[in-house]
């Protein structure tokens, strides 16, 4: 949606295919022709695939620009734009303490965010359910790079020395039933009490929709910042597509 | 006077020869010990087949302690061949055979990026599915395994049961 937005506001149109029942995928068409297809009827495609790599076989068959809005558990590197953008209306990067918390394992906002922040000297902390962590070969590239990461095992473990708690929603159907799914989601909700001991400057991120991870009595709190994270995202696509079509 | 190498010695083999010579074919030498069935199977080699195939396990060597020898008649390897046994035996030698004469020796390099013969061990990879696309798996330097371009996905153990 926050892209059709940005299509609106910088006077273009946009043609939205939200399922693949209303196209030709339907009709067992590959992804690939029907990137073949669109690229004839517009001047940029902008896509959302459930598999992982699906941008990327889109950018090998399109005649105009992709970008990628999330495919699978992989990637989603407009989020991270705007999360970056988010971060930096608060304090500068370069250095800061982030922590991410929730599915960090198919989390795609996780995967993009931590990798960009790798290239601001970020020191990252992660807290995830059991079996949900970062993937190991994205840790081990990280660390690669550079990055120091610490896993922590609460949240409160790590509250009062990070400056960004980026939480992310944790998938019901990752769990084998619904009590194990309501005891592990209660561990990693945000509360207003939570943040008792947080540094003054902390922002509190979420890609959204949040389902129970953070209180909506922290909705008013200084802290909270998802909320303009998501606004965000209209001024940040609208400078991407701009630039990949201006 | 042209030095004719039988097909079968290498410095490897002091003890004698465990099998026959072959008039045409590829011999693939100083497999890493136990690898040799892994090579046949690159060589899609899984059931009924018409050539002479002789296969060798860990036959003792004096450079790498041991090693296998796979032999097949009339067949000479592709590169894509080549480079997928390079993955599981960076230490292996092609010899090529024409009329029992050594024609073409060489060793095996690994490449930096493998197309179309290894599956992305992820299910959700876009590869993994009916797209008219083939795999593509970028090559990690000292031995970290190999990273698919679509997924980003890394192979770094049991590389053998994804070549396809």
């Amino acid at each position: 949606m926050s892209f059709e937005s940005a299509m609106a506001r910088l006077g273009g149109t946009s043609i939205s295919v939200s399922s693949v029942e209303a196209c030709s995928m339907a009709k067992g068409e590959t992804l690939a022709d029907t990137i073949r297809v669109v690229s004839g009827y517009a001047d940029a495609i902008v896509i959302r695939h459930p598999k992982e790599g699906a941008a990327r076989l889109a950018s090998e068959f399109a005649k105009v620009p992709v970008i990628n809005a999330g495919d699978g558990a992989g990637q989603h590197p407009s989020q991270t734009l705007l999360d970056l953008y988010t971060i930096r209306q608060s304090m500068k990067i370069d250095g800061i303490d982030v922590a991410l918390v929730g599915d960090l394992r198919y989390g795609r906002t996780a995967h993009s965010l931590a990798s960009a922040l790798s290239l601001y000297g970020v020191r990252l902390h992660t807290i995830s359910p059991p079996g949900l962590e970062l993937p190991p070969s994205l840790a081990s590239t990280l660390t690669e790079k550079g990055m120091e990461i610490v896993a922590h095992d609460s949240i409160e473990e790590v509250i009062k020395d990070v400056d960004v708690l980026y939480v992310t929603r944790i998938q019901r159907e990752r769990f084998p039933d619904s009590t194990s799914y309501f005891n592990v989601a209660s561990s990693y909700r945000i509360t207003p009490e939570l943040l008792a001991g947080a540094k003054k400057h902390l922002i509190v991120l979420h890609p959204l929709p949040r389902v129970d991870e953070i209180d909506p009595r922290l909705d008013v709190s200084p802290h909270a910042r998802y909320f303009e994270q998501s606004k965000n995202g209209v001024p940040v696509r609208m400078a991407m597509l701009l630039d990949v079509m201006g | 006077m042209k030095h004719i190498v039988p097909a079968e010695t290498s410095d490897d083999e002091g003890e004698g020869l465990l099998v026959r010579r072959i008039k045409n074919g590829t011999v693939i030498d100083h497999i890493d010990g136990g690898e040799a069935l892994n090579v046949v199977k690159i060589l899609g080699i899984v059931g009924t087949t018409p050539e002479a195939l002789s296969i060798a396990t860990n036959v003792p060597s004096k450079n790498m302690g041991k090693k296998d020898i796979v032999k097949i008649s009339n067949r000479e390897l592709s590169k894509e061949e080549v480079d997928r046994i390079a993955l599981i035996s960076p230490k292996a030698t092609i010899n090529i055979i024409r009329n029992f004469k050594v024609c073409e020796k060489q060793g095996v390099e690994i490449p930096t990026l493998i197309v179309g013969s290894v599956r992305c061990p992820n299910p959700g990879c876009i590869t993994r599915t009916n797209e008219p696309i083939k795999s593509r798996f970028e090559v990690l330097p000292e031995g970290k395994g190999l990273r698919c371009l679509y997924c980003d996905s890394v192979i770094t153990k049991d590389l053998t049961s994804y070549i396809i």
